[in-house]
């Protein structure tokens, strides 16, 4: 089973999976070994517990504490990623929103503007490679990662996805995750950050619908924004509720169709990408 | 949210720790599950039922420990303790609150034998 909840069996496109997808511990401690770790705990503490946790009478129960975060298994794939772009010092982002935001159109509009920028980009969908002959029709290696009934990408699908794209040096990944506001926001995939994207036609109050995503996005993407004169929405009033579950979030407004705001969009990722290329040079 | 795909890392955990230990059985799983952690518990412990079939863990009981929700308020800047995601600061009364803890899930403990 490829995913981490079991809940569908993913394929990446062209890619026949021949071999055993159960994870080890030795498999996945070698990737994270002597990486620092985030605020998950991944430490397993093994053996009995304190004392007095025997129960009388039942002498032979005993008490093993674990410690252990039930995401620990994608957590660990996770930080394997992020060990990989750590050492290429490439920028991912985790594009995250519901169904029809304009992701995949605004991800070719940022390729396009992108020029020459060694980049490349991981598609998550249900079903359909459509998304990834989109990107590929911009020129960009991208690859398709059908979830099947699965509703989010995790950090597995990820990894395998990222060996077939041979990362170049100081690259952006681009991670563009199935549309849907809830699970993704719970899957660490090893990216740098998540970034939300929100259409003007969605409602103001969607924020806070789906507080938890917007709460694990470092940038709100509020998208469409040439439609606002139509949709009679206030635009400041998403901001203001975006901030409201998310009191730190940098918000953008754009408009992949005319183009609005997008070059403050491709600053903000060109400066992460050279912070980060500068983090890996100093290490 | 997903309450069936976090009962296989539940059953995960636990057969790699049934490896390593001479476990015959699992009678108790204990789990830490955060205010803010998205989890509909009467939903976790259906899936824990299903799920822990046929391994070493069936038929074991599920506790579930509830974390509080924790934030920072940036109007107060006082960490406090809230229920809601969209609930005021209890101090100041202020709207920008950022979640510090209550995503927490944890499998704390086993008792086993």
């Amino acid at each position: 089973m490829c995913t981490v909840c079991g809940c569908g069996d993913a394929k990446l496109e062209g890619h026949d999976h021949g071999h055993s997808h159960t994870p080890t511990y030795d498999h996945a401690y070698r990737h994270v070994h002597g990486r620092g770790h985030g605020h998950h705990h991944h430490d397993m503490h093994f053996g009995i517990g304190p004392a007095g946790v025997e129960v009388p009478g039942m002498s032979q129960e005993r008490l093993i504490e674990i410690e252990t975060g039930i995401m620990a298994k994608n957590d660990r794939y996770a930080e394997a990623n992020r060990a990989i772009l750590a050492g290429l010092g490439a920028f991912a982002v985790n594009l995250v929103s519901s169904p029809g935001s304009g992701k995949t159109t605004l991800l070719c509009k940022t390729i396009e503007a992108l020029g020459d920028q060694p980049l490349a980009v991981i598609e998550g969908d249900q079903q359909t490679a459509n998304d990834a002959d989109r990107i590929r029709a911009t020129g960009a290696p991208a690859i398709q990662v059908n979830t099947g009934k699965g509703c989010h990408l995790d950090g597995h699908m990820v990894g395998h996805a990222m060996e077939h794209l041979k990362l170049a040096q100081n690259s952006f990944l681009f991670i563009e995750n199935v549309g849907n506001l809830v699970c993704p926001a719970g899957f660490d995939l090893g990216e740098d950050c998540k970034v939300a994207t929100l259409s003007v036609t969605e409602g103001e109050d969607k924020p806070l619908k789906y507080p938890d995503m917007f709460t694990a996005s470092r940038l709100a993407l509020l998208n469409k924004v040439d439609l606002a004169p139509y949709c009679d929405v206030d635009l400041d009033l998403y901001e203001a509720n975006l901030r409201r579950v998310n009191p730190g979030i940098e918000v953008i407004r754009v408009s992949a169709r005319t183009g609005e705001g997008m070059d403050s969009w491709l600053n903000w990722l060109t400066g992460s990408l050279s912070r980060k290329t500068a983090r890996t040079a100093a290490e | 949210m997903h309450e069936m795909s976090l009962c296989e890392g539940i059953r995960t955990v636990i057969e790699d720790q049934a490896r390593g230990h001479d476990i015959k059985a699992v009678r108790r799983v204990r789990v830490e599950i955060g205010r803010f952690s998205g989890v509909e518990k009467s939903a976790l412990e259906f899936a824990f039922d299903v799920v822990m079939r046929g391994s070493v863990a069936e038929g074991a009981t599920l506790e579930m420990i509830d974390m509080p929700g924790r934030a920072m308020c940036y109007d107060c800047m006082h960490e406090v303790e809230i229920d809601d995601r969209l609930a005021p600061c209890p101090d100041c009364g202020g709207g920008k609150l950022m979640p510090v803890a209550g995503d927490e899930l944890r499998i704390k403990d086993l008792e086993v034998i």
